[in-house]
């Protein structure tokens, strides 16, 4: 997929994240704020890289503001944001595809 | 993946709470509260421009998260909303146990979700009949159609009414007595006992209000209740109190069992029980006791 127009996902709320995806030129740039950055940092990172990847989202600049988010959050708060950025986040959704 | 076990279709249903299906704070470790059903919301807690996120949320925690013992049913939009078809199948995808159908008015509105149900396990390769069905009747027409509604499928595990939105139609406000709802909640129990499905009450919402929630718990367990719906988990307590057994009931019923077992060996149909005529007819009753005891922690024995 690709990003095609700014999209988020997600709220501040404890255990939640929120997710910010904006169309970018080459690459992908990742920008990680966390109340749990020392601790779960890389983990965080890792999670939101390998969803996109699922996604073969390739280019564009994702930012998390994480609150303690556990992984299947995290994973639905990033399919969330890229979807919306298509417009085909309401229907039709692979369930079990892609998204996994 | 976690990969839930079957659903059960007649199963001990005493407390069903619901939560916010958008909110991770919150169904990350539902199972906790010991409650029997969680109830994950698409529908009312979750504002319009929400709906999609609420998918994505859902389908991953029923996938990733071990709710346990603890049955798994869905709130899905109602069917005049756009979201109901995607609603299910993402409860079909994700392996919900069952789907709770809002606003349902006629054998008809199950049928349409049973179809869609029905096209989400082809679609995604669920055994066809394993998701569970429930209506949630929310106005006059759906409670004079009680009947219909809770005879309209074999999914149909059960039928619960909600107050909010049934005293707005009857234009009453909630009444401590409960004759605002009677003669709706005695339609209701009628049409789910004659069509042999269970059947739930409302939810209290007045938090504060302990002495109104338990004599409305007492009331709905007097009026033939398999159980009632919480908006919070410290209600979950005192309604699995009042609907347990107590400690005579249970010892009755162990009697009464093994001895109908024993009488019915030698070809006798009706004896008594501590001075009580028993009979076929008793024993459904008395099973049903020994099963609730055995979830109460209260029975330990092996007559169910």
């Amino acid at each position: 997929m690709q990003i095609e127009k700014n999209a988020m996902a997600g709220t501040l709320e404890s255990s939640d994240a929120m997710v910010t995806v904006e169309p970018a030129e080459t690459g992908i740039e990742l920008e990680i704020s966390s109340s749990v950055m020392n601790q779960y940092g890389r983990q965080i990172k890792a999670t939101v890289l390998e969803t996109l990847e699922r996604l073969e989202v390739t280019s564009g600049k994702v930012t998390v503001v994480d609150k303690g988010a556990l992984d299947c959050t995290l994973k639905a708060r990033v399919e969330c944001a890229v979807f919306r950025s298509c417009e085909k986040s309401a229907a039709g959704i692979p369930w079990g595809g892609v998204i996994k | 993946m976690i990969k839930r076990p079957t659903p059960e279709r007649f199963r001990l249903r005493r407390t069903m709470m619901f939560m916010n299906a958008q909110k991770p704070g919150l169904i990350k470790d539902a199972y906790i509260y010991g409650c029997d059903s969680i109830m994950l919301d698409l529908e009312d807690a979750v504002a319009e421009n929400q709906k999609d996120a609420a998918r994505f949320s859902l389908y991953h925690a029923l996938t990733t998260i071990d709710y346990g013992k603890t049955e798994v049913i869905v709130r899905i939009n109602g069917l005049d909303t756009p979201h109901w078809q995607e609603d299910i199948r993402v409860c079909v995808a994700g392996g919900a146990d069952g789907i709770r159908i809002a606003k349902c008015e006629s054998a008809q509105d199950v049928k349409t979700v049973e179809a869609a149900v029905e096209a989400a396990e082809k679609e995604f390769g669920v055994e066809v009949g394993r998701t569970l069905l429930m209506a949630a009747l929310e106005s006059p027409k759906g409670v004079l159609n009680a009947y219909e509604i809770c005879s309209a499928s074999d999914r149909m595990f059960g039928v619960a009414i909600s107050g909010g939105d049934f005293r707005k139609c009857m234009q009453t406000k909630f009444d401590p007595s409960g004759i605002d709802m009677l003669v709706a909640r005695g339609q209701m129990l009628m049409a789910a006992r004659a069509a042999g499905i269970q059947c739930f009450d409302t939810v209290f919402t007045d938090l504060d209000d302990n002495e109104g929630f338990e004599a409305e718990v007492r009331q709905n367990k007097a009026m033939g209740f398999d159980g009632k719906s919480l908006i919070n988990p410290k209600q979950i307590r005192l309604v699995h109190e009042v609907f347990a057994p107590t400690e005579k009931e249970v010892l009755q019923a162990e009697a009464m069992v093994s001895a109908f077992r024993e009488a019915a060996a030698q070809g006798i149909g009706v004896f008594t029980v501590n001075g009580k005529m028993v009979d076929v007819a008793f024993i459904p009753g008395a099973e049903r006791t020994l099963k609730l005891a055995k979830a109460c922690g209260m029975y330990e024995g092996d007559l169910v």
